[in-house]
């Protein structure tokens, strides 16, 4: 099951789950993923070896997208 | 999710200096040179004749004076003094760049169920061999192309490869209105993953010198995880 997260000040929230190759959830997923963007959060997919990639659609074959707010210098 | 110093290693070729930046929030820097090996070693070297600089300008009027005249030792003593100090604070303020876990909140406080979950997944971003680094540090440690990060709650320390020199920056979450602490930490661990120059092009770098200078000034937990980027950043 893939789930799409954000950060926030509960730790995290999860926001939608899907399975891969199915339609189960996609389109909520989907719509909560856009939400997120409109509302400035960054989209950012956890690969398996521990890398991450910004993410501007949401990857239904992601196993986790993670949903998080700028950075910015100090 | 599990990622070793070894692969976070190949997260660092995915990670390498950019010319056109990944990271969002470095691209709407576009009046930021970005930062690269090469910029990095310029910026170094700038410190190191920077830091020099403040000790030849200082130490020199007070040996000077000495040799001038004997009793001026108070007004000679007050330029060595200088000669010492400057550098001293600058480190002391690199090494305030990335506090631990929970330095920033008061001992009595205990955590709450959002730290909690905070905390168990930053837990699983950073992998199983460095989870254990992170719960006796409070920093989530990264290997990159540019070095070895520790990461804290509101910056960072960079060990560059060899392990000598640190780099102090200073990067927070842009509006981090209740955020747990471990979630500030992931956000920058993410940041740093997605795209090492960018997240290097928007943190500020306020110190770089010898580890040794940062060292001790830094609380126990923290000097734990430089350690281990040390170690990493030597075994490159």
């Amino acid at each position: 099951m893939a789930r799409l997260i954000r950060l926030d000040r509960t730790g995290h929230t999860t926001l939608a789950e899907w399975t891969a190759g199915t339609d189960a959830g996609t389109e909520e997923a989907i719509e909560a993923f856009s939400a997120e963007l409109e509302r400035g959060m960054i989209g950012s997919t956890v690969h398996a070896d521990g890398t991450a990639e910004v993410v501007r659609e949401l990857p239904l074959d992601a196993e986790l997208v993670v949903m998080r707010r700028p950075i910015a210098g100090g | 999710m599990e990622a070793s110093l070894e692969s976070v290693g190949a997260a660092g070729a995915r990670t390498g200096p950019a010319a056109h930046p990944r990271l969002a929030e470095a691209a709407a820097l576009w009046w930021r040179e970005g930062v690269s090996d090469r910029t990095l070693r310029r910026d170094e070297r700038r410190w190191t004749a920077w830091t020099v600089w403040v000790v030849l300008a200082f130490a020199l009027p007070g040996a000077l004076l000495l040799y001038i005249e004997l009793l001026a030792f108070p007004a000679a003593a007050l330029c060595v003094a200088h000669a010492w100090a400057i550098p001293w604070l600058q480190a002391g303020r690199g090494a305030r760049s990335a506090p631990s876990l929970g330095a920033l909140q008061s001992e009595d406080e205990e955590l709450g169920e959002s730290d909690r979950v905070a905390l168990g997944l930053l837990a699983d971003l950073v992998g199983h061999r460095e989870r254990d680094l992170l719960g006796r540090s409070g920093h989530a440690v990264q290997r990159g192309e540019l070095g070895v990060w520790v990461l804290g709650e509101q910056g960072a320390f960079l060990v560059r490869p060899g392990g000598r020199r640190v780099d102090c920056w200073c990067v927070r979450i842009g509006e981090p209105d209740g955020l747990p602490p471990a979630d500030r930490v992931a956000h920058l661990l993410l940041a740093l993953r997605e795209d090492e120059a960018g997240f290097a092009t928007v943190a500020n770098m306020n110190f770089s010198g010898a580890v040794w200078r940062v060292r001790g000034r830094l609380g126990e937990r923290t000097r734990i995880a430089l350690d281990a980027a040390r170690k990493s950043a030597r075994e490159r």
